[in-house]
C-alpha cells in the first residue's frame, strides 16, 4: 500500500483529518465572527453590506471558499465514517452504568456535529444561497461606493424578527459552544500535541475561544430580536 | 534407592560454566530448523526459554493455559532481581553472591548449579535493560540498587514494585517477537496434561484446549518445562490463583524424580488472613524490611489490649516495643533471611504477642524510615531545623517514592492507611524450592525433558534469598538451557520429526482422556474447593511453619482418608469437552492430593531443620534451626509409582569443595 | 452484607445472553472476586454452573480479571483492579451489575470471560525491542535520565486488561497500545526502531477492528494502572512522523 493511502485510512491518519480540518474551521470562525461583528455597527447595515459584497465578489476570497466548504465536507464525512466504524466496534452494549471521565460533548461529537451540519444547511439556505443564486435582496447604494450592492444586512434584520429563526440559531451556536469545547483540545491530541506544560493553556485558549465565538454568533440574532 | 549423579563438570568452580560451555555439542543451524521443542509455560523461565530457542532457530511450541503469555505468575513478583555487578562498589562479586546463595539455602542446594547463577546474574540485567526493562536509575542515568534479606550488599536491581512485571513483560515481547517471526507457535489457553513417552525418552505431550475441552497430541524432540512451584498445596499462599503442580506432577508419574518438595518458603511480610472466605494471601515485598521495623509489644496485656481494639499501636510508647528482631539478629537486623524472620514472627505471635483480633500478626513500622527520610529531605533543601510536620510530609513522600504501590495496595486491601499505623503482617507461604530433580543441565531422570525455574529443585537449596527467583527462572531460561539443551538434542539430529499418531501418543491421550471422564463420573456432593481447602488445613497445619514427626504421621493419614474421599464425592458441574474451569481445577487439585503426600514424606523423613523446614525436635535452646550435616547433606529425590505403592526417595549426595559448612548465624 | 447481583450468563460467543439475578450474603473485608467464590460454591451445591470469570493473581497486577461493575471496568474504584476492590466500598442492599468487557474485539467465551488475544497480536507485530538473547552490551552503558526512564515505567505498568477499550465509547484501544509504543519508544534502546514499530502496531491494531479513538479519556479515568492520554498524543506524533519521515 502506498503511504499516504496507509496513512490516510489508518485510525491515527483519519483523525490527523478530523483534527486539521477542525483547526482550519475554527480559525475560519474567527474570520466569520468579527466580520459579521459589523451587523452591529448601527450604520444601516452599510459596512456589513459592502463587507458581504466584498466577500462574495473577491476572487481570492471565492477560491479560499470553496477549500472552505471541502474542507466542512472532509470534516463532516470523515466525522460520520468514523462515528460509523465505531459503533462497530463497540458491537453490542447492555451498559448499566458510566464510565468516569468521558465527558457528555466528548461522546456526542458526531450527534453534535448533524446538529450544526444541520443549522449551517438551513443558515446557508437563509442568507448565502439567496445572495449567490437569487434576486430576492434588494439593491442598495451607499455614497462613495462604486456599486450597488445586495441588502442582505435588512434580510438579516428581517428574520432575526422569528422568535423560531432566533431560537434555531441559538440552538445551533449551542451545539456548536459545546463541539468546540470538546474539539478544541482534541485537535490538538490528534496532532500529538499534550504536555503537562502546555496543555492546562491550550485547553484554557481552547474555552476563552469557545466562549468568545459562540456568545459573539449568540449576540447577533439577540441584537435584532430585542431591538 | 539410587545415587544420581547431578553431572556437574570437574575443574575449579569458578571455570566449571566457562570451560564446560564451550565443551557442550553443538546443533548446527541447518539442523536446528528440524529440531521441535516443546516448552510449557509462558513464565520468566518458559518465556526467555521458548524466546531465546526461537532466536537459535529450533521449531518451538510454547504452551501457556493462560489466555496470554503475559499474564504468568512470574507477573507479580515485586522486589527486584539480584546480580553480582558490584556498581555500588560496596565489595560484590560473582563469589559473594553465589556464598550467600549458598549459605542462605542453608547448604543444601549445589554448587555448581549455584555459581554457573551467580555468574550470569550479571548478563541477565544487560539483557533485560537492552530489552527496554525501565529498572530504577539514580539522577546520573546509571542503575539503581537496593538491598534485599539474607545479604549485606545492594544488588538488587528493580522496577518500582513491578520488577517481576516488567521482567516478564521483557521476556514476553521477545517472545513476541519470535511469534510474530513464526519460529514459536503459541498455544494459549492450552493445557499440558501429559508427557507422552516414545522409548524412555520425553518425546510429547498431550494438551487439553481449555475453550473446547478437546484433547490434542503434540510430539517434539524435548520438552522444556517451566511451570512454576507448588505453593498452592497449601490453598492459601501469595502463589495467584491458577498456579499448580499437575505439569510437574504429570512428569513424577512418567518417571520424574520430585526433589526436596518439603523446601517450601513462607514469606514473613505478608498480609494477615481475615477470614475463611480468603482466597488467596498478599505479599508485602520483602524489600519494605529494608525501612520497615518489626515489633511486637512488650507486654502481654498490651497486646491483649491491641487484639480487642482498646488500644491503637501508635499508644504504645518506644520503650513498650518489642523490635525483636534488631534485638535477636543485631548483625542482619531486620534483614535476617526469610527463614527467620517467619520463624521469629510465629514464635511471637505463639508467645501471645500478636496483635491483630487472631492474634496470628506482627506491625511493620514505618515511623523512623519516615523520620529519618523527611529530616535528611529536609536537610537537602537547605532546611536546617525543619518542624515536625515538614519532617513527616517529606519523609512520607520519599516513603511513597520507594514503596508508593505497596502501601496503596495494603490499603486496598485491608482499608487501613500504614503511613499513620504500621502495617500488620504475617507469614504465608509463598515459593516452594522443592521441584523436579533435574542434572546440571537441568534435565530430569527422564531423558529430553528438561525443567527450569521455579519448576526445578536446583538453586536455592532450603530457602531461597529474596529477589533470587527471577534471577533464576531468566539464567535458566536466557543463559543456561539454550546451551545445555544440545547435549540432548546433538544426539537427536538424525531423528525424524516423531508422529503424533503413534501408538504411545494414543495411549496417552486415552488415559488423560479416561481421566477426565473418570473425574467427571465422580458426581458426589462437594465443591473441588471444599477439598482443596481441607487439604489446604492439613498442610498448614502439619507441614507448615513448623513440623513434627508426629504430626507428620497423622498428616499422611489424614490426607490419604481426603484423597479417598475426593475421588468418592467431588462434584463437577459440566462436561469434559467444553470451557470448564471447575473441571481443571479438579485435575489439579486431584494432583496437589498427591503432592501433599509426597511433601510430608519426605518432611518426615528429613531429621533436622534447615532452611524452610523447621523441625520442632531439632532446635538450640534459644529456638534456632539446627542442621545434621553428616546425615542430611543430600538430595531427596523421590520416585512415585502410584497411590498404592510405597515412594521411593533416591539420593544425590551433596559435596561442598567450596564453602565451608557452617551454623548459619544472623547475630 | 446482602446484595443482589445481576450477572451477565452468555453460554458462548454466539449465544445472546442475559442477566441473572442472585442474591449474596458478603462480608465487608471480602474482596469482590472472593465475593463471587461465595455466590460459585452455593452455585456448585445447588449443581448449578458457576459464574465463569477470569483471575490469577488477585493482586492487581495479572490483568486477567475483564468484568464491569455496574457499568465501570473493574468498578467505581480509580486505579483499583476487580480483584482488587473490596466490599467495603458497597453498602448492604445494593444492586450490582456485572458483565463483561464489551468490545467487538473482545469476544465473550463464557459469561464474564472474554477473548483478549487481539491484544498480543498487536505485541507480535512490533511491541518490543529487537535484541536477541546474549547481544546486549553491559547495562549501564547507555545512561538514561531518571525522568526519562520513569515516564517509560509509567507506561510500562499497564496490565493488558482492556479496561480501555471496555471504557472506551468506541472500543478502541489506543491507550493499550500507545502504552507499549510509549514504554519502548521513550527509552534510547527503543527509539531505534520506533518508526516500524508503531507503524505495524497501528496495522495491527486497526486491523483487530478496534474503535478509532476519538479523546473522550474514558480509558484513562478507567485505566487500573492510571496511565495517561499523554501517551495516546505521542503515539498520534510517533505515527505522524513515522509516515512521513522514515522509508516504511
Amino acid at each position: 500500500m502506498n503511504w499516504i493511502t496507509r496513512f490516510l485510512t489508518s485510525s491515527l491518519g483519519q483523525k490527523v483529518i478530523m483534527s486539521l480540518t477542525g483547526i482550519f474551521l475554527i480559525l475560519f470562525l474567527v474570520v466569520h465572527m468579527t466580520g459579521n461583528l459589523q451587523l452591529l455597527a448601527n450604520d444601516g447595515g452599510r459596512s456589513f453590506n459592502v463587507y458581504a459584497e466584498f466577500m462574495s465578489e473577491n476572487p481570492f476570497i471565492r477560491v479560499i471558499s470553496i477549500g472552505l466548504y471541502a474542507f466542512i465536507l472532509l470534516h463532516a464525512i470523515q466525522g460520520i465514517v468514523l462515528y460509523l466504524a465505531n459503533r462497530k466496534a463497540k458491537g453490542s452494549t447492555h451498559s448499566t452504568g458510566k464510565v468516569a471521565g468521558a465527558t457528555w460533548a466528548s461522546k456526542n461529537m458526531a450527534l453534535l456535529g448533524i446538529l450544526i451540519f444541520a443549522f449551517l444547511c438551513l443558515h446557508m439556505g437563509d442568507f448565502w444561497f439567496k445572495m449567490r443564486f437569487t434576486d430576492q435582496l434588494q439593491m442598495v447604494t451607499y455614497d462613495g461606493h462604486h456599486t450597488a450592492v445586495q441588502d442582505i444586512y435588512s434580510r438579516v434584520s428581517a428574520a432575526f424578527q422569528n422568535v423560531w429563526i432566533v431560537i434555531i440559531y441559538l440552538v445551533g451556536v449551542f451545539a456548536l459552544a459545546i463541539h468546540l469545547v470538546h474539539g478544541f483540545q482534541s485537535s490538538f491530541q490528534s496532532l500529538g500535541i499534550n504536555h503537562k506544560k502546555y496543555t492546562p493553556t491550550i485547553n484554557a485558549i481552547g474555552w476563552i475561544y469557545t466562549i468568545l465565538i459562540t456568545s459573539g454568533f449568540a449576540i447577533m440574532p439577540l441584537y435584532f430580536f430585542l431591538q | 534407592m539410587k545415587i544420581l549423579d547431578g553431572k556437574v563438570p570437574p575443574g575449579p568452580i569458578a571455570e566449571k560454566w566457562e570451560n564446560y560451555k564451550s565443551t557442550i555439542p553443538l546443533v548446527a543451524p541447518n539442523n536446528k530448523r528440524r529440531l521441535d521443542v516443546i516448552v510449557i509455560g509462558t513464565g520468566l523461565a518458559g518465556a526467555s526459554a521458548a524466546a531465546s530457542f526461537g532466536e537459535l532457530g529450533y521449531n518451538v511450541k510454547c504452551f501457556s493455559f493462560h489466555d496470554s503469555p503475559r499474564r504468568a505468575h512470574s507477573i507479580a513478583a515485586q522486589g527486584g532481581i539480584n546480580a553480582a555487578k558490584n556498581y555500588q562498589n560496596d565489595g560484590d562479586s560473582v563469589h559473594r553472591l553465589f556464598y550467600d546463595t549458598i549459605k542462605g539455602g542453608d547448604y543444601r542446594s549445589r554448587e555448581g548449579n549455584v555459581h554457573r547463577l551467580a555468574e550470569v546474574s550479571t548478563n541477565i540485567i544487560d539483557q533485560c535493560v537492552a530489552q527496554g526493562v525501565p529498572f530504577a536509575r539514580e539522577y546520573g542515568g546509571l542503575l539503581e540498587n537496593r538491598s534485599f534479606g539474607g545479604v549485606q550488599v545492594s544488588r538488587t536491581f528493580y522496577a518500582r514494585g513491578q520488577t517481576g512485571q516488567q521482567l516478564l513483560l521483557g521476556a514476553y515481547q521477545a517472545l513476541s517477537r519470535q511469534i510474530g517471526l513464526g519460529t514459536v507457535d503459541m498455544y494459549n489457553r492450552h493445557e499440558m496434561m501429559d508427557i507422552v513417552m516414545v522409548d524412555g525418552k520425553a518425546r510429547g505431550i498431550i494438551a487439553r484446549n481449555l475453550l473446547t475441552g478437546k484433547l490434542e497430541r503434540h510430539s517434539a524432540h524435548c520438552v522444556v518445562m517451566a511451570t512454576g512451584g507448588y505453593g498452592n498445596v497449601y490453598y492459601l499462599s501469595t502463589n495467584a490463583m491458577l498456579c499448580n503442580v499437575s505439569a510437574a506432577w504429570r512428569a513424577v508419574r512418567q518417571g520424574a524424580y520430585m526433589a526436596n518438595p518439603c523446601f517450601t518458603q513462607i514469606h514473613p511480610t505478608c498480609i494477615p488472613v481475615s477470614g475463611d472466605y480468603q482466597s488467596k494471601l498478599t505479599l508485602m515485598s520483602e524489600s519494605l524490611r529494608n525501612d520497615g521495623r518489626v515489633w511486637v509489644p512488650k507486654r502481654k496485656e498490651d497486646a491483649e489490649a491491641i487484639r480487642q481494639g482498646k488500644k491503637s499501636p501508635n499508644d504504645l510508647k518506644e520503650e513498650d516495643r518489642d523490635y525483636y528482631l534488631e534485638r535477636r539478629y543485631p548483625a542482619f537486623g531486620n534483614l535476617v533471611p526469610r527463614d527467620v524472620a517467619s520463624r521469629a514472627a510465629k514464635v511471637a505471635c505463639d508467645e501471645g504477642f500478636g496483635v491483630n483480633p487472631t492474634g496470628l500478626a506482627v506491625y511493620l513500622d514505618f515511623a523512623a524510615a519516615i523520620q529519618r527520610y523527611g529530616l535528611s529531605e529536609a536537610n537537602t533543601q537547605g532546611n536546617k531545623n525543619p518542624d515536625a510536620e515538614t519532617i513527616r510530609i517529606l519523609g512520607e513522600a520519599k516513603v511513597e517514592e520507594l514503596y508508593g504501590n505497596l502501601f496503596e495496595m495494603y490499603e486496598k486491601i485491608t482499608g487501613d492507611n500504614p503511613y499513620k499505623t504500621p502495617m500488620m503482617i504475617y507469614p504465608a507461604i509463598h515459593y516452594t524450592m522443592g521441584g523436579l530433580w533435574v542434572d546440571y543441565n537441568l534435565e530430569t531422570n527422564i531423558p529430553g525433558l528438561f525443567a527450569l525455574g521455579e519448576c526445578n529443585f536446583s538453586d536455592h537449596g532450603a530457602n531461597r534469598l529474596g529477589a533470587s527467583a527471577l534471577m533464576q527462572g531468566l539464567a535458566d531460561g536466557y543463559f543456561v538451557i539454550p546451551y545445555t539443551i544440545g547435549t540432548f538434542l546433538s544426539n537427536d539430529i538424525r531423528t525424524s520429526r516423531f508422529s503424533a499418531d503413534s501408538e504411545a501418543f494414543m495411549a496417552a491421550e486415552k488415559a488423560v482422556d479416561d481421566r477426565l471422564k473418570g473425574l467427571m463420573n465422580i458426581k458426589g456432593n462437594q465443591s473441588v474447593e471444599t477439598f482443596h481447602r481441607k487439604l489446604g488445613h492439613i498442610m498448614w497445619n502439619y507441614c507448615g511453619m513448623a513440623r513434627n514427626a508426629e504430626g507428620l504421621e497423622k498428616a499422611r493419614t489424614l490426607i490419604r482418608a481426603l484423597r479417598e474421599e475426593f475421588y468418592k464425592d467431588v462434584f463437577i458441574p459440566g462436561t469434559d469437552n467444553d470451557f470448564n474451569p471447575e473441571l481443571e481445577k479438579a485435575y489439579r487439585v486431584s494432583d496437589f492430593l498427591e503432592m501433599g503426600e509426597i511433601m510430608i514424606l519426605d518432611a518426615y523423613n528429613r531429621n533436622e531443620s534447615c532452611g524452610g523446614h523447621f523441625r520442632e525436635e531439632y532446635q538450640s535452646e534459644e529456638g534456632e534451626a539446627q542442621r545434621n550435616d553428616d546425615a542430611y547433606t543430600y538430595v531427596a529425590a523421590w520416585e512415585w509409582k502410584d497411590t498404592s505403592t510405597e515412594p521411593v526417595m533416591h539420593k544425590e549426595e551433596l559435596k561442598f569443595e567450596n564453602v565451608e559448612l557452617k551454623t548459619r548465624s544472623y547475630k | 452484607m446482602k446484595l443482589t447481583l445481576h450477572v451477565w450468563r452468555q453460554k458462548a460467543a454466539n449465544d445472546p445472553g442475559t442477566f441473572e439475578k442472585h442474591n449474596v450474603e458478603a462480608d465487608e473485608h471480602m474482596s469482590f472476586l472472593e465475593m463471587l467464590d461465595v455466590l460459585n460454591q452455593t452455585l456448585i451445591e445447588q449443581k448449578k454452573e458457576p459464574i465463569a470469570f477470569e483471575h490469577d493473581c488477585r493482586e492487581g497486577i495479572c490483568g486477567a480479571c475483564s468484568m464491569m461493575i455496574n457499568g465501570r471496568p473493574h468498578g467505581p474504584l480509580n486505579g483499583t483492579t476487580a480483584c482488587q476492590l473490596h466490599m467495603r466500598h458497597f453498602k448492604d442492599g445494593d444492586q450490582i451489575w456485572i458483565e463483561p468487557f464489551r468490545a467487538k474485539a473482545f469476544k465473550v467465551v463464557r459469561d464474564l470471560v472474554v477473548d483478549r488475544s487481539s491484544f498480543d497480536r498487536i505485541i507480535q507485530a512490533g511491541g518490543f525491542i529487537s535484541v536477541n538473547t546474549g547481544q546486549a552490551v553491559d547495562g549501564n552503558t547507555i545512561p538514561i535520565e531518571k525522568e526519562r526512564s520513569s515516564s517509560s515505567m509509567d507506561a510500562a505498568a499497564c496490565i493488558g486488561c482492556g479496561a480501555c477499550v471496555a471504557a472506551c465509547p468506541n472500543g478502541s484501544a489506543m491507550l493499550f497500545t500507545a502504552a507499549k509504543a510509549a514504554h519502548l519508544g521513550i527509552l534510547p534502546q527503543g527509539e531505534v526502531e520506533e518508526d516500524r514499530r508503531v507503524l505495524s502496531m497501528v496495522t495491527q491494531m486497526d486491523k483487530e477492528g478496534f474503535g478509532r479513538c476519538s479523546n473522550t479519556y474514558a480509558c484513562e479515568a478507567e485505566c487500573p494502572k492510571e496511565i495517561s492520554v499523554t501517551n495516546i498524543a505521542r503515539l498520534n506524533r510517533a505515527y505522524l512522523k513515522a509516515s512521513l519521515r522514515s522509508d516504511l
